[in-house]
């Protein structure tokens, strides 16, 4: 077998156990590369827990700047000797195997088709220091070197690293410095360069290394939210976090030290929506960050907003379900319960934001959608998103734009005489006037309730007032059609009867998929879905094609369910491309299943005809 | 049921209070609850404890989840903002609306089965933070809109009117909310307004977590000889530890300060509780003593009514949450949109 030979496209895995430092100086490694001018896609793999458990990063250097996983291991860098042999099988024929050799392992523990690169790092390690955290930490940082030395990435950019890194922590900052050298010169020393190399280049120019999470909550802060509530739960909890991070920045009064915000960590998910609802109502922009079983405690909640028209933003960053499911993995599998959240007649806007960049605006639009159709937006991220730093073009903010709050009747106005009937649809487009609570002495008070009511707020069990307001909910719904972000097309360089859409993080396999599968004759129109309900023109991109695959990650194509549901497709027009084992879809899994499904379903020959 | 409304128009004569505003001006709709109902009482109390406060009504926000109880704040402050929300997450709504504007009063009204039963939780950690509230438990011990099931603070061995007893402890939110932190506590009866309107008016001026559980007999489910809520057993069980006046500090105070023991407590507005001890013994000041006194009382039967507790400088949420003096609902593009270059900031950042 001929060991790989690839410059700036290749995938290095990482096989740590939880807790031993090993994160830093994984993602030290893929700074350097982007460092080189190299786009990677990085992503952590990791269990639900903190202590003592295997954990992967995986990091795909890819110059073409595809953000997806491509799927299998160029470069395994062993170092959890409980997930081995599962790690030595994971590596493509003519791969590399990185690990520690200080204690000899049998034969049959290696394969031979790879090339196996030992060093023995425990050994170096316990001649070097005497402590055993530091022999622990240091470890990771002597593998670095020595990866570097083997990948050919340049010393200086990792020292550079180090060196901001340990800013004004100059002892360790040299420690550091030293452990990665060590590593370094022995791999100098000791092996010859692999098969793989990075080169430089500019290929990364001034875009952002960057995780949805931290994103979206930016977005929370351009959209001018005041009011976080929310109760821990991954993959989400750090959108919370990174609120509060970037409030102190730039939400203390200067000249008092005061908070233009408030961040509550409720006693859980009912409390955290019954919160955002309450400030809503109040007039506050709020939010809450949360995962699929928060959303199913919030159903009841949901329902009420809806009803009573509350704005409210839920930032949904997806996990492994059902119920406690796989909590450190990511799935596309809320979309159902989000859309229909809350028992009776009812329907939710969902935006799906593809990566970070769209996580910070959709994060910010949010809340101008949630004021201006009064009714809950769920912001639908994952974990893929959420908690992975992905490379993203820089965020961009128009500073003419100002915060949209809707209908809200002034004191002026009602004192002016104005009619206000908070469930009066005055201009046709389905959204009433509200009142924040105290605007007027006498005129604009109501009564906001989840029980049935006219238009004028008082409640009635006339059952043609109850229709009439269930109408004008629909007609609420039209309007968002037209006001959310639109579907996302591209045409295919040939013309062709088929079609692909998707949404959300799928999309990081999804453009390079799409190449592969073009240059196998496999033509695809695409639209990227990204708001629900959907646009008029979603319906009508399903029309223009014989068959659509839907890709999604989750089991019962929940996506497809919606379309078919809210557009009246013939299911049979609709193929799902299904991946939901908790890991991003892979490029090569996107590709593999489209190009079968397109055979079964004679989308190429079809094709060939049409032309 | 409809909205009922009533007549605007009223004899001139009628008394205003400081702001012009009459009696009338602080009432709601006509309550649709069974006649006699001790709800309809709170209600009354309410509205004279904000009238003699002149308090404007629509700078009052009255919130409430689901039940009897829950759906008085249409018969009081009819010029204020209401939100009826779910069952027994009225302390998450009200917690949510305080955070937006901490300008408005919040009145939150509850049942005992909203606040007890289903809503235990929210009822715990409202009080734990301090939010700044008046919270009024409208107790009687029953669920009055399903038809007579027991709810948590029923007595053990109290009857339903169909004569099941009931076999579980009750839980005492007085004691609940002193244990949880909660910096005014008191407990009253529907049937003893002269002692209900000064509470209410206290806990109002009262800038933290107010508690005041009023024992509400329920005519239609639980006010016969088996049920301990009822008219009869709390009139002769009420164990009241001080009656109080109440005067706001624009308010001259009144020098008639009557024989025995009586107390002044300042509140944070400059506001004063007169309390006029029936028990020498009894310190409002004193959580540790409340408690004991009410067990006490509890094992002898007895309800014991009055100002239980008050801390007289409490934190509240915002105290906490460090919030600038403008409501955050008030604050406009400029405080709130960090702009194009802060972001350019953020992106070389991650570069």
């Amino acid at each position: 077998m001929k060991p790989i030979a690839r410059v700036n496209d290749f995938v290095v895995k990482f096989a740590n156990v939880n807790g031993s430092g090993s994160a830093s100086a994984n993602g030290l490694f893929a700074r350097a590369v982007l460092k080189m001018g190299v786009p990677v896609a990085a992503r952590n793999i990791f269990p639900s827990n903190i202590q003592g458990l295997p954990t992967w990063y995986e990091v795909r250097v890819v110059e073409a700047g595809w953000r997806g996983r491509r799927g299998g291991v160029d470069l395994m860098v062993a170092m959890n000797p409980e997930t081995w042999d599962e790690d030595v099988i994971e590596i493509e024929p003519g791969g590399y195997l990185f690990y520690d050799s200080t204690k000899p392992l049998p034969p049959s523990k290696f394969r031979e088709d790879i090339t196996v690169v030992g060093m023995p790092l425990t050994e170096i390690c316990s001649a070097q220091y005497s402590d055993a955290r530091q022999r622990q930490l240091f470890k990771n940082i002597i593998y670095l070197g020595a990866l570097a030395r083997l990948l050919q990435i340049d010393p200086e950019v990792i020292e550079a690293l180090l060196a901001k890194q340990y800013e004004g922590k100059q002892p360790l900052q040299e420690s550091n410095r030293k452990a990665f050298r060590m590593g370094f010169d022995y791999a100098a020393a000791n092996f010859k360069p692999i098969g793989l190399k990075v080169e430089r280049r500019d290929k990364v120019g001034d875009r952002i290394f960057v995780d949805g999470n931290n994103a979206g909550a930016l977005g929370a802060v351009y959209g001018g939210a005041t009011a976080c509530a929310w109760y821990p739960i991954t993959p989400s909890s750090s959108l919370a976090e990174a609120f509060a991070k970037h409030c102190q920045r730039y939400r203390v009064d200067p000249a008092t030290g005061r908070h233009r915000y408030a961040i509550v960590q409720a006693e859980d998910e009912l409390a955290s929506i019954g919160m955002v609802i309450g400030a809503a109502w109040n007039g506050a922009r709020a939010f809450t960050a949360t995962s699929g079983p928060g959303v199913s405690l919030m159903q009841e909640f949901i329902g009420l907003a809806y009803f009573a028209e509350i704005p409210a933003v839920i930032f949904d960053v997806q996990r492994g379900s059902p119920s406690t499911g796989m909590p450190t993995k990511t799935q596309q599998a809320d979309l159902l319960i989000s859309a229909y959240a809350s028992h009776g007649d009812t329907k939710h806007v969902l935006l799906f934001p593809e990566d970070p960049k769209e996580c910070f605006e959709m994060g910010a639009q949010a809340f101008d959608f949630a004021d201006r159709l009064q009714t809950p937006v769920f912001v639908m991220m994952d974990l893929d998103i959420g908690m992975q730093d992905w490379l993203c073009d820089p965020f961009t903010w128009d500073d003419a734009h100002r915060l949209d709050r809707g209908k809200v009747m002034t004191a002026d106005a009602l004192a002016a005489g104005k009619d206000f009937g908070r469930y009066l649809d005055v201009e046709g487009d389905g959204i009433p006037y509200r009142t924040y609570p105290g605007t007027h002495a006498k005129r604009g008070a109501y009564f906001t309730r989840g029980t049935s009511k006219d238009r004028y707020a008082r409640y009635t069990e006339d059952g043609n007032a109850y229709v009439d307001n269930m109408q004008r909910l629909l007609r609420k719904f039209e309007t968002a059609k037209k006001l959310l972000p639109a579907p996302v097309v591209q045409r295919a360089a040939q013309h062709t009867r088929a079609g692909a859409i998707w949404f959300g993080s799928t999309g990081a396999a999804m453009a390079e998929s799409l190449t592969a599968l073009a240059a196998e004759g496999i033509h695809l129109d695409q639209m990227r879905i990204r708001a629900f309900p959907f646009a008029d023109a979603v319906a009508e991109f399903i029309a223009e094609h014989d068959h659509v695959f839907v890709i999604e990650q989750n089991r019962d194509a929940q996506m497809r369910m919606l379309l078919v549901n809210e557009c009246g497709i013939d299911p049979g027009k609709l193929i799902p491309i299904l991946h939901y084992d908790g890991n991003p879809v892979t490029e090569r899994f996107v590709t593999r299943e489209i190009a079968e499904k397109a055979h079964l379903f004679n989308v190429t020959p079809m094709r060939k005809i049409a032309r | 049921m409809t909205y009922l409304t009533k007549p605007k128009l009223h004899h001139p004569a009628l008394p205003t209070n400081a702001l012009g505003l009459t009696r009338r001006d602080y009432e709601g709709a006509v309550s649709t609850l069974c006649a006699g109902c001790g709800h309809d009482s709170i209600s009354a109390a309410i509205i004279q404890a904000f009238y003699e406060l002149a308090i404007e009504p629509h700078r009052v926000a009255k919130l409430s989840g689901i039940g009897c109880s829950s759906k008085t704040p249409t018969y009081f402050l009819g010029a204020g903002h209401g939100f009826n929300s779910v069952h027994g997450r009225m302390p998450s709504v009200l917690t949510g609306a305080a955070l937006a504007n901490r300008d408005l009063i919040y009145l939150g009204v509850s049942g005992d089965g909203d606040s007890a039963s289903i809503g235990l939780g929210q009822f715990a950690h409202v009080m734990r933070r301090g939010v700044n509230m008046v919270y009024i438990v409208e107790n009687n011990g029953v669920y009055g809109l399903t038809k007579g099931q027991f709810s948590a603070t029923a007595d053990r061995g109290s009857k339903s009117k169909r004569g099941a007893a009931n076999s579980d402890e009750p839980i005492d939110l007085v004691q609940l909310a002193l244990v949880l932190g909660a910096s005014f506590v008191a407990r009253g009866f529907s049937g003893d307004k002269g002692q209900l309107v000064p509470l209410i008016k206290a806990a109002v001026a009262h800038k933290g977590a107010a508690f005041i559980d009023v024992v509400s007999p329920c005519v239609a489910f639980n006010n016969h000889p088996g049920s301990t809520k009822s008219y009869d057993y709390v009139r002769a069980h009420n164990e009241a530890v001080n009656r109080l006046d109440f005067m706001p500090l624009r308010e001259p105070i009144v020098a008639d300060v009557p024989a025995g023991g009586v107390e002044s407590v300042v509140l944070h507005d400059g506001g004063l509780v007169r309390l006029r001890k029936l028990h020498a013994e009894y310190d409002p000041h004193d959580k540790v003593g409340a408690l004991a006194y009410l067990e006490a009382h509890r094992a002898k039967g007895e309800v014991v009514t009055g100002l239980l507790y008050i801390d007289e400088n409490p934190t509240e949420l915002h105290d906490a949450q460090n919030t600038v003096e403008v409501p955050l609902n008030a604050l406009g593009d400029v405080e709130l949109v960090p702009g194009s270059a802060a972001l350019g900031a953020f992106n070389a950042a991650l570069a």
